[in-house]
């Protein structure tokens, strides 16, 4: 276990290791995601109160589930970083950050889709958008928080506090949300509180779910490995990255 | 490490802050101005019509409350942080946990207790029904509790950075929604004459867990700040 | 010797991308007065910070602190110019567990007498100064980390100074300080240069 332990915060292993797992987890992403869309975009039935229009909640919802898992990743690895001082889970920690802010931007953007055709504008203070639009100003603290500190030791700490802080708040933030939503609730249909959907229509979406999981863990893969050379330049283990990707590219290109 | 007795240095702890207050006015004051001043600003803004007003006073009062709180925590730690006083308090035996308190209470003594008793003359500026003023001014005195502990967080984390105070309203008025909801709607609902006691409980929930867990997250943004800088 | 006061093994520390020490070792008994030497930028400071349990980032190694007090004064006075030098020191005993009932002994030892409720933003620098050493006399025994303690003192002020180190270490006490000056006296000192292998 202890071993386990020590080899996770080793950078030039978890760079083999996290190239490997991408070897296979990419294709894998790429495929489900595929499959994924063109079920829900052209096989499932068309739903009976809003047409086709529905069809973009196989993208709003993943990115939803998707960004709100992802802070909970972010402050996992926060608390991991700040109690066992494991430099992985720093690295992990700040890779997720942006990521998480982009799958929310992705379901405000989506989410402002699906509402032109259905309330006939493009932004409604609903509850559950009205939460998403909140995560994505955490997301962003964390982001500009890290970016501010010079010391970027200092600055994964920092960030760690703060996004465990957000861990607490964000349920407090969600159930007021839903009950000031509930207060105001306007006459208009209610529709984010979905009628039991059809399975042809659920399957898909259980798809794409699993497939945004994957595509998050490839992105926080991708992203910690530029991390860690980054924070490894001038080290041997990146040195024989490098030398190492030279060698494949034909003994052409000097050195 | 020796132990030291911790009463008398929260007394004097408190008393410091109060006399450096006490010392430049100013600090405790311009939140009090900044209040008022956005308050005149609606009127204008909106129109006077007295129904209106009185509609958007408990999301004014609140807001502005939320905005001079935030104002005021931005420099909480400054002058310490510059000055060497916060070294100094980090390498204290006493426990940060509770000198993080005290720095809030102070804090809270110094804004949100001004902010709470100034605020039924700013909610007859803007129209409120007095029968409400009974829960204003509790869910300020509880609300303004939660925003300086909230706020705090925010300060301890970013007082060892030079452009800290955009960056603290960024991070910290996120986590500053529940109060606001809850805050103006138990105002509302005084104004129509309902039961505002869930909301005010609420409140004060959210209080004891702020109580609770933020001293941890300032003690460790104070380590962090000092430790960066 | 018995068990060191504070025992640095194995340390590194590395800021801003520079690794400042690396495997550095220190021990410092009881009476022990150490000198800290090295240019400018060759990690003085945050040695000393490192020692007094106030930077972790970037740090590697163990450091054990093994006494009852543990004084440290850095580059900033930790002084509130809004404040007198006796509530100053008011707040500062209060906080590190001292008695405040020396603190007008202490003033007067380092030359401020009359001046104990003027408040410091009236005081010169080197008054500040003073203010800031006259912790020294409120605390005395346990261990003293002293960051450059003679800037802005006069002549007279750092002779005091001195003999104060030489009492504390005669008092079974132990000092570590970085200075860019040599010491007036004569005082039995181990120096501990850094950025020699660099």
């Amino acid at each position: 276990m202890w071993s386990f332990f020590h080899k996770l915060g080793s950078p030039p292993w978890m760079y083999r290791i996290s190239g490997s797992i991408l070897s296979w987890l990419l294709p894998l992403t790429l495929l489900l995601l595929a499959v994924g869309s063109i079920w829900g975009l052209l096989y499932a039935p068309a739903d009976f109160r809003q047409g086709n229009s529905f069809r973009i909640i196989y993208f709003h919802v993943p990115a939803s589930v998707v960004a709100l898992a992802a802070y909970y990743v972010m402050a996992i690895a926060g608390a991991v970083s700040l109690i066992w001082k494991m430099k992985m889970a720093e690295v992990a920690m700040k890779s997720c950050a942006p990521i998480g802010a982009a799958l929310t931007f992705l379901g405000l953007i989506s989410g402002a889709v699906w509402g032109k055709p259905t309330w006939g504008t493009w932004w409604v203070w609903d509850a559950r958008i009205t939460s998403m639009l909140i995560l994505f100003f955490l997301y962003l603290g964390v982001v500009a928080l890290y970016q501010a500190y010079e010391n970027k030791a200092a600055a994964a700490k920092a960030c760690a506090v703060l996004s465990l802080v957000g861990t607490v708040n964000i349920p407090i933030i969600y159930k007021s949300v839903d009950w000031w939503y509930s207060l105001h609730q306007p006459a208009t249909i209610k529709f984010t509180e979905e009628s039991t959907m059809h399975s042809d229509m659920l399957q898909p979406l259980l798809l794409m779910i699993l497939a945004f999981y994957c595509l998050f863990t490839c992105s926080l893969l991708l992203n910690m490995r530029s991390e860690l050379l980054r924070q490894g330049a001038g080290t041997n283990w990146v040195r024989e990255q490098v030398l190492a990707r030279r060698g494949t590219k034909g003994a052409t290109d000097a050195v | 490490m020796k132990t030291a007795p911790l009463l008398p240095f929260l007394r004097a702890s408190l008393r410091r802050q109060l006399l450096l207050a006490y010392r430049r006015p100013v600090d405790t004051v311009n939140p009090l101005l900044f209040f008022l001043l956005v308050v005149t600003l609606f009127p204008l803004g909106i129109g006077p019509d007295p129904s209106q007003l009185s509609e958007f006073a408990p999301g004014i009062l609140w807001i502005v409350a939320l905005l001079a709180s935030l104002m005021a925590a931005e420099g909480m730690f400054r002058s310490d942080y510059e000055d060497g006083s916060l070294e100094q308090l980090l390498l204290s035996p006493q426990p940060l946990y509770l000198s993080a308190l005290s720095y809030v209470f102070a804090h809270w003594l110094l804004t949100g207790l001004p902010l709470t008793l100034i605020s039924p003359l700013f909610a007859m500026m803007l129209q409120l029904p007095a029968e409400a003023l009974p829960v204003l001014l509790a869910s300020m005195a509880l609300g303004t509790a939660v925003l300086s502990l909230l706020g705090s967080i925010g300060a301890a984390l970013t007082v060892s950075l030079k452009r800290g105070g955009m960056l603290i309203s960024l991070i910290i008025m996120p986590l500053y929604i529940p109060v606001l909801i809850f805050g103006s709607s138990a105002v509302r609902f005084a104004v129509f004459g309902n039961d505002s006691q869930p909301q005010l409980l609420l409140i004060a929930g959210m209080l004891s867990l702020a109580i609770a867990l933020a001293p941890f997250a300032i003690a460790a943004g104070l380590r962090i700040s000092v430790d960066a800088g | 010797m018995s068990e060191p006061l504070i025992n640095a093994s194995g340390l590194c520390l590395e800021r801003g991308g520079r690794q400042l020490l690396s495997n550095f070792e220190l021990q410092v008994g009881s009476g022990e007065l150490v000198l800290i030497e090295g240019a400018n930028g060759s990690g003085k400071t945050t040695l000393l910070r490192s020692l007094a349990g106030l930077s972790e980032l970037g740090q590697a190694g163990t450091i054990t602190r093994n006494c009852e007090q543990l004084l440290y004064l850095g580059h900033k006075f930790g002084i509130k110019l809004q404040l007198s030098p006796a509530e100053n020191l008011h707040w500062f005993c209060h906080s590190q567990g001292l008695d405040p009932a020396g603190i007008n002994s202490a003033l007067d030892r380092v030359g401020l007498y009359g001046y104990e409720d003027v408040l410091c933003q009236s005081l010169s620098a080197g008054q500040q100064r003073r203010v800031n050493l006259a912790r020294l006399y409120l605390s005395s025994g346990g261990l003293w980390l002293l960051d450059e303690p003679f800037t802005a003192i006069d002549r007279d002020g750092v002779k005091a100074l001195t003999q104060t180190l030489i009492d504390q270490v005669a008092g079974g006490g132990s000092v570590v300080l970085t200075s860019h000056q040599d010491l007036p006296l004569d005082v039995p000192l181990r120096r501990v240069i850094l950025g020699a292998t660099a």
